[in-house]
């Protein structure tokens, strides 16, 4: 068995508890007393800090969503000066803003700890060679390797995502042995070693750890055969911190949530009653250790259930089941977090469009394909192809902006969009993401 | 001068075509000249017919986006040559053709070809100074 921090990762359930409950309390006071937000909350309902003696109060938090980002973009739910913040990081918003996000200097010291904890686990040590194909930038998932790699001391490769070829040739000439990237993104990666007449089953890689979309047991399997690896899972999303919120070991039977840092909960989405381990709901996150974005009761909207049971590994962390599904309507393509309101609003600043459209996604072999049919307004008042072309590229630039993908843009006639009474279908997803169970 | 013509914004489904053609019909339309420009994914269908005001209306209500844009219906000897010669002049004028094709019925010996240009007025202008007859839409619509 692999461990980074074996005394950490393997802290009992009681001393465990004791921890949490401690730095909870910490937690409540620092977020009251330095956002504004939830101090409204708090006193909107006659909570007082004082009153979360221990994680026993846990539940008489209130909940903190998407929302409230929004409603303090961009810094808002920051709880520290800008003066002590190292570091911004943001994802997609449900609408125009992102979801801004930023760590101190200590935040970003506990961040390349558990992402260490994380490469650790699959057996990562300072004699590897670690490919980093998440993305860098605003999106966690290249920094957050980058960093847990350089944690242990292995010889970090910030390739950032894309240039497939290239990756391939990287990891033949340099004998990289730890890959980091997205599960579609490894099997292109190995569909691109075929192309290129190269048996990717002989290259020096031994494991990857592949996240910031869901994957089923048979991509798994698939990924294993196709790379002859280990493929990991890891979990995390940019409020809570980012990559390394949890993460698989070997035995592959669920991500272990780094509990000394999180309180993990699974809440009913429709009723917020806490689910007893095995119920299957909303997984929830509130940080324990956190100092520029505590966060409470952080709902992510993805599905899952909790695994309490002893880990053959040693670790006592709870285990959740890979993701199941969401609570709301986002699509993860490519890696990317998408919103349908995002298009919405692309859509109703340009005049010549009609707000109605669907999503289409697909997976044509490793990747995903974004369309999105637009239906045009009555009134074009151009009849020639290339003004309608113009106005295709113009859409599909717009996107690709806010959205930071590319993808083809359809127009379609007026009215052929289904409208449908109350929320109307707006994703047409052909793939598979979520699988069975 | 101008004459009216209907364009009709079509996606590449099977049958929108007739139903294009059938809507026209029911409302006793008659088609005298078209074309299609075409994409992958869509096409604009362009007519001339007897009442483009009437024929938009019938399509806009059937829910179609329809727009009326104004075109030359011109005469073109119809011998080797004819064609070039009145292109000729749109080169000579630096006037751009967007589009054209020909129509399906004929003026005495004379072709009819129709145009889309940018600047219309001018189009007039140079045609008419060479002796070029253009056609009105009522002419067009009697022969």
């Amino acid at each position: 068995m692999y461990y980074w921090n074996r005394d950490a990762e393997c802290i009992s359930r009681d001393k465990l508890r004791d921890l949490q409950s401690e730095r909870l309390v910490k937690t409540v006071k620092h977020a009251y007393e330095n956002v504004a937000a939830y101090r409204g909350k708090f006193d909107e309902i006659g909570l007082r800090p004082q009153d979360i003696r221990g994680i026993e109060d846990l539940s008489k938090l209130p909940f903190t969503g998407k929302l409230e980002f929004r409603d303090n973009y961009p810094f808002g739910m920051f709880a520290v000066p800008m003066d002590q913040v190292v570091r911004i990081h943001a994802s997609s918003g449900t609408t125009g803003k992102s979801t801004v996000v930023g760590y101190t200097r200590d935040d970003i010291g506990v961040w390349a700890e558990l992402m260490a904890r994380t490469l650790g686990a699959g057996g990562t040590t300072k004699g590897d060679i670690v490919q980093n194909a998440y993305g860098y930038g605003l999106f966690t998932g290249g920094l957050g390797a980058h960093y847990g790699a350089e944690k242990i001391g292995a010889s970090v490769i910030p390739m950032s995502g894309g240039n497939s070829k290239r990756q391939i040739q990287i990891m033949q000439d340099f004998g990289s042995t730890v890959l980091c990237c997205t599960p579609s993104y490894a099997v292109l990666l190995g569909e691109t070693a075929k192309d290129m007449g190269i048996d990717a089953r002989t290259l020096p890689l031994k494991v990857a750890f592949l996240g910031a979309e869901p994957w089923t047991q048979s991509m798994r399997r698939e990924i294993e055969a196709l790379l002859n690896i280990d493929a990991l899972d890891i979990y995390g999303l940019s409020e809570v911190m980012g990559p390394g919120v949890s993460f698989e070991c070997m035995e592959k039977n669920g991500l272990h949530v780094n509990e000394d840092h999180f309180i993990v909960e699974i809440i009913d989405p429709d009723t917020g009653e806490v689910l007893p381990p095995g119920g299957k709901g909303e997984l929830t996150f509130t940080s324990l250790t956190k100092q520029a974005l505590p966060l409470l009761r952080y709902r992510t909207r993805d599905i899952t259930y909790i695994d309490d049971s002893p880990c053959p590994c040693g670790r006592h962390f709870a285990r959740m089941h890979r993701v199941m599904g969401r609570t709301d309507d986002m699509l993860i393509i490519r890696g990317v977090n998408v919103f349908p309101s995002q298009i919405e609003s692309v859509l109703m600043d340009i005049e010549e469009t009609e707000p109605h459209y669907v999503i289409v996604v697909d997976r044509e072999g490793a990747m995903d394909n974004l369309e999105v049919w637009v239906e045009v307004s009555p009134q074009i008042v151009s009849d020639e192809v290339r003004d309608l072309e113009i106005l295709e590229r113009k859409v599909s630039a717009e996107l690709h902006s806010v959205l930071g993908l590319s993808l083809k843009v359809k127009l379609v006639e007026p009215k052929t969009i289904a409208r449908s009474e109350g929320k109307a279908k707006r994703v047409v997803d052909r793939r598979d993401v979520y699988g069975e169970g | 001068m101008k004459v009216s013509q209907l364009s009709v914004f079509l996606e590449n489904k099977s049958g929108r075509l007739a139903e294009v053609t059938r809507a026209l019909a029911d409302a006793n339309i008659n088609i005298r000249a078209l074309s299609i420009a075409d994409t992958i994914d869509y096409g604009l269908l362009r007519l001339i017919v007897n009442d483009p005001v009437k024929a938009k209306s019938a399509l806009t209500s059937d829910g179609y986006t329809v727009a009326l844009t104004e075109v030359l219906a011109i005469e073109i000897p119809d011998r080797p040559g004819g064609l070039a010669g009145i292109i000729d002049i749109f080169a000579e004028s630096k006037l751009n053709i967007e589009y054209m094709y020909a129509f399906v019925g004929t003026s005495g010996q004379n072709a009819i070809v129709i145009f889309r240009t940018q600047n219309v007025d001018e189009a007039i202008a140079a045609l008419q100074k060479k002796g070029v007859r253009i056609l009105t839409g009522e002419e067009l619509h009697s022969l």
